[in-house]
């Protein structure tokens, strides 16, 4: 498998300054989802965000992974429901005066 | 330059005397309550997440707090402070700062003038800052949003070409990775965040992928039917008005609605409402056979 465009999590610990351990155990609660080549682990580019956010929260607000987990999940209906706001906004367009 | 002092402290919500415990406690409390990741779109928690930011990193240092504590209100004298400071090393409290993450990191302007851009230091460790994100509105009026098309931007002096996909929804935003703020010791750029801002069209209205309209028709189509051009957003088209056809009706053409944004070749509906224009100024001969129309 191709590994040029995955995210070497050695190497992002190595940047953030985190352990190892961390990221294992965000894999192991399903918080993350890890590739493995050649016993290395990689994340998806588009999983990057969501990591380092999780690093970000365990890190700097000292949050542990329960929360993380439930963070993670308010965070999706947050984003759910500002986008329907948006679509809600926008369609009340319709009905002003033009 | 207005440059205003900022009371650490009060951003804080603590008292001079307080303890590096009681300030690392007054910090994480806000920072749990502004940090940018669970205050998503939040312009003002990022702002407040920003001070609070500032205040700790100032107040966590002792070596900044007795400077900001000598100096802080009359910083512009703080040169002289600056000399004795910069031969001491300079000890951070410990603890990680949150200027390591992936949020701007930028300082207010009086902290700059009392510490130099010196944040990029802890405990005398390089470290690599992320680049500041940019925030920016895109105004377009419903024909841009209605075609794939390419724009060039000037952010900060630096133009930028995009590609501004058909379907683009009134009050998105998008991501253009590494086009922020360039990174501080080889750390990376910033993004650039793009709000689309669509003007109201005064001929169409548009809910999702459809767009409505009103066209009139005078009553002579109205009662006996025929034929009228109406205007759609991809140019003209022929209609057949049945006969009898009532004011307020409303028909639908099939795919003559916006784009569906990223979905190539799909489109919402136009939805036609005929108004039924009433004629006005009749000759006596009109009124005279309106007349004998209504007594038949």
């Amino acid at each position: 498998m191709q590994t040029d465009k995955l995210v070497d999590i050695n190497d992002l610990c190595v940047s953030h300054n985190i352990e190892f351990s961390f990221v294992s155990s965000l894999q192991e609660n399903g918080l993350i989802e890890v590739v493995t080549v050649d016993n290395n682990w990689f994340i998806e580019p588009d999983q990057l965000q969501l990591l380092e956010r999780c690093i970000s929260l365990h890190y700097d607000l000292d949050i542990n992974l329960e929360g993380i987990e439930t963070i993670n999940y308010l965070l999706e209906k947050i984003i759910s429901l500002q986008e329907e706001v948006l679509t809600l906004r926008n369609r009340l367009r319709l009905y002003e005066k033009i | 330059m207005t440059m205003e002092y900022i009371d650490y402290y009060r951003i804080l919500g603590i008292d001079k005397s307080a303890t590096q415990k009681e300030i690392k406690s007054a910090y994480r409390k806000l920072a749990r309550k502004y940090h940018p990741d669970i205050n998503p779109n939040d312009k003002d928690a990022k702002k407040n997440f920003q001070l609070i930011n500032e205040a700790n990193e100032v107040l966590s240092d002792p070596d900044k707090r007795k400077k900001y504590d000598h100096y802080g209100k009359d910083w512009k004298h703080a040169e002289e402070y600056a000399g004795a400071a910069n031969r001491q090393q300079s000890q951070a409290s410990g603890g990680r700062s949150y200027t390591n993450t992936r949020f701007d990191s930028s300082f207010s302007d009086f902290f700059e003038n009392l510490f130099g851009g010196s944040a990029g230091y802890e405990s005398g460790r390089r470290i690599k800052f992320r680049g500041e994100d940019y925030t920016a509105e895109l105004h377009l009026n419903l024909a841009d949003a209605y075609t794939t098309h390419k724009r060039t931007l000037n952010v900060n002096g630096k133009q930028i070409r995009i590609t501004i996909p058909a379907g683009i929804i009134n009050g998105q935003t998008i991501k253009i990775t590494g086009h922020g703020g360039p990174g501080i010791n080889g750390g990376p750029n910033g993004d650039l965040y793009i709000t689309f801002l669509i003007e109201r069209n005064d001929t169409f209205r548009r809910s999702g992928n459809d767009l409505y309209t009103t066209v009139e028709i005078d009553l002579f189509t109205a009662v006996l039917g025929g034929e009228i051009t109406v205007d759609t957003i991809s140019g003209k088209v022929k209609l057949k008005v049945k006969p009898e056809t009532q004011n307020g009706t409303k028909v639908k053409l099939h795919n003559k609605g916006f784009p569906v944004y990223k979905k190539a070749d799909q489109f919402g509906d136009l939805y036609i409402t005929y108004s039924v224009k009433i004629p006005t100024g009749l000759t006596e001969k009109q009124k005279a056979l309106f007349t004998e129309l209504s007594k038949l």
